[in-house]
């Protein structure tokens, strides 16, 4: 088997295999394995990446512009090594309090987003891409929906039908690109484009990227992500916050990298990005919800990502790559914990938590780690995403836009503190318990942030490879067209 | 011919966002579908004109491009799906409704 396919075959066979089991045991076994096999694979994937450059798997042998090819590049690889591992831990949160409609359905909607999701971060085919952003948002809409009460059902119309019309976007740019340039597949698109008529294509642009807007929730397309994210359980929510919008950013990534490279900062884009972080963390400022002002800070963190993006130079992109990578454990931690206290307490609102430090010092300490990390303060690895982003931010001579990205950091740690001075500290209250499996799965995310920052040059490296690499698609073209 | 489909095209999206707009759920799933049939037909649009000859092997040019072709059957597969979905939701939305008072 080829080590592309590995990340999206192994959760779609986990999924089918999970819906026939018929004993609740067996099929938590094989989900769990399912899960960290997947990760497993990925993790053997940016390996590979990152020695060869590009892993391609061409299906039916058909050569690269007229078959359906995987390339997975290193920043396709660690996208999904991450995912997979987010999968994994938030999957060992439902099984530590299970929900009563976690039967065999969810477990195949569960693995089946997360093959969508690998399959979107590695295909090379942007009709393809496609088609892997329907089967992740199909899976994504069942999960959402799995409670059953008017307001959820309500809402997740809203959902769906925002993300129809996103969609319908996405396929009005590939038919746009296709009349342009007469390709869908990505590397083919990225060498032909530029003599392509502009026309054509920048429409497309404008058009793929306010798409891929709507999934990464940037300014003004994020009005959807504060109540789509109340609406599942804790751990389907947590697993929602660290990824799904993820994949959105990844996307934009790879249009204005390796389809329409961006040369130098675009001011447009810096703008929206700002304002994203500003409108995000405004937004957060006024809730009362646990869970509602995490998911307002997502909005506000994917600002920094597309504001790395936006600044279009190498050394930008990495930090932005981090910063993605940074996030994404951060805040899949932060939303666990808020899911163990819904939970255990039955709620999430500030006026009715108090002195959950004193009950249960670790839960205490496993949200102040995240949230000082969201926040950027030293050692963790907040600081060094935000320290590469104002370094890059610094060079590319965006000042008015660092300064108003180190606000916001202040406005983030106001509302950490609004958390912890809320539901933390006081009183203590009648303790619950918190299961221990549940502590894992926190710490499995968690411990990222602290190894990242403590130790974080490796990854550095990494995601800078990455970004060297998303800078020179010409190398990428030719390993995806002429299998060098 | 182009000119036409692409007025289609417009009229498609039009039409969509105006019902996706108004109040009532099984007017709003209309609407989504209306534009998703206008995304299709602009995809065909994208492959050239209609009304050429089937992409075989012996048959005279111009040939149809059979690509958009298979684009749009995948997405209007997609569509139906989604739609069917909406559809349930929407169902259990009324119900709910009902039970609720």
């Amino acid at each position: 088997m080829n080590a592309a396919a590995a990340p999206v075959l192994i959760p779609l066979l986990t999924g089918l295999l999970c819906v026939a089991l018929p004993s609740r045991r067996l099929r938590w076994g094989v989900s769990v394995t399912g899960g960290a096999a997947c990760f497993v694979a990925s993790v053997w994937l940016v390996a590979l990446a990152r020695a060869h450059a590009v892993v391609i798997l061409r299906f039916g042998n058909w050569p690269a512009p007229f078959g359906i090819v995987f390339a997975a590049d290193l920043l396709g690889a660690l996208m999904s090594a991450i995912g997979s591992w987010v999968a994994l831990c938030t999957l060992l949160a439902l099984l530590a309090q299970p929900h009563p409609r976690l039967d065999g359905f969810f477990h195949g909607g569960w693995h089946l987003m997360l093959a969508g999701m690998n399959g979107a971060f590695l295909t090379g085919d942007l009709f393809n891409l496609y088609v892997f952003f329907e089967v992740l948002l199909v899976a994504s809409y069942f999960l959402l929906t799995l409670g059953s009460t008017r307001r959820q059902a309500r809402e997740a119309f809203t959902y769906v039908a925002i993300n129809l019309v996103a969609s319908t976007l996405f396929l009005v740019g590939v038919a746009l690109l296709y009349a342009a340039v007469g390709s869908v597949n990505m590397a083919d698109l990225s060498v032909r484009m530029p003599d392509a008529s502009p026309g054509l294509v920048r429409p497309a642009v404008f058009l793929l990227a306010v798409a891929f807007g709507v999934k990464a929730a940037i300014f003004p397309l994020y009005a959807w992500l504060p109540h789509a994210y109340t609406l599942p359980p804790g751990p389907v929510a947590a697993y929602f916050g660290g990824m799904l919008t993820k994949v959105g950013v990844y996307a934009l990534y790879r249009l204005l990298t390796t389809l329409n490279p961006l040369r130098g900062p675009e001011p447009t884009l810096v703008a929206v990005a700002v304002l994203t972080m500003v409108f995000g963390v405004l937004g957060a400022l006024a809730q009362e919800e646990v869970r509602r002002i995490l998911s307002f800070h997502i909005i506000s963190q994917i600002g920094y990502m597309v504001f790395g993006l936006a600044l279009g130079t190498p050394q930008a992109w990495a930090a932005g790559l981090f910063y993605v990578l940074h996030h994404i454990g951060v805040k899949t931690a932060l939303l666990l914990v808020s899911a163990a206290v819904e939970a255990s307490y039955g709620t999430g609102a500030l006026r009715a938590l108090s002195g959950l430090a004193h009950a249960h010092p670790f839960l205490g300490l496993s949200f102040a780690i995240p949230a000082l990390s969201l926040a950027g303060i030293p050692p963790l690895s907040g600081f060094w995403a935000k320290v590469f982003v104002v370094q890059a931010g610094l060079q590319a001579g965006e000042a008015f836009a660092v300064g108003a990205s180190l606000a916001v950091s202040l406005l983030t740690l106001l509302s950490m503190s609004k958390i912890f001075t809320g539901a933390f500290w006081g009183p203590s209250p009648e303790r619950e318990a918190i299961p221990a499996l549940h502590y894992l799965a926190i710490a499995g995310v968690g411990v990222l942030t602290l190894v990242w920052g403590l130790g974080g040059g490796w990854l550095w490296d990494l995601t800078a490879t990455a970004a060297e690499r998303l800078a020179d698609p010409g190398t990428y073209a030719r390993a995806v067209l002429e299998g060098r | 011919m182009n000119l036409l489909l692409a007025a289609l095209v417009g009229l498609l999206f039009a039409a969509g966002t105006w019902l996706l707009l108004g109040q009532r759920i099984l007017r709003q799933v209309i609407g989504l579908g209306l534009i998703a049939h206008g995304a299709n037909l602009m995809v065909l649009l994208a492959g050239g004109l209609a009304g050429r000859h089937a992409p075989l092997l012996g048959n005279p040019e111009p040939r149809a491009d059979p690509l958009p072709q298979a684009l749009i059957l995948t997405a209007i597969v997609i569509g139906f799906g989604i739609t069917a979905f909406l559809l349930a939701l929407g169902y259990r939305m009324h119900a709910l409704e009902e039970d609720e008072g």
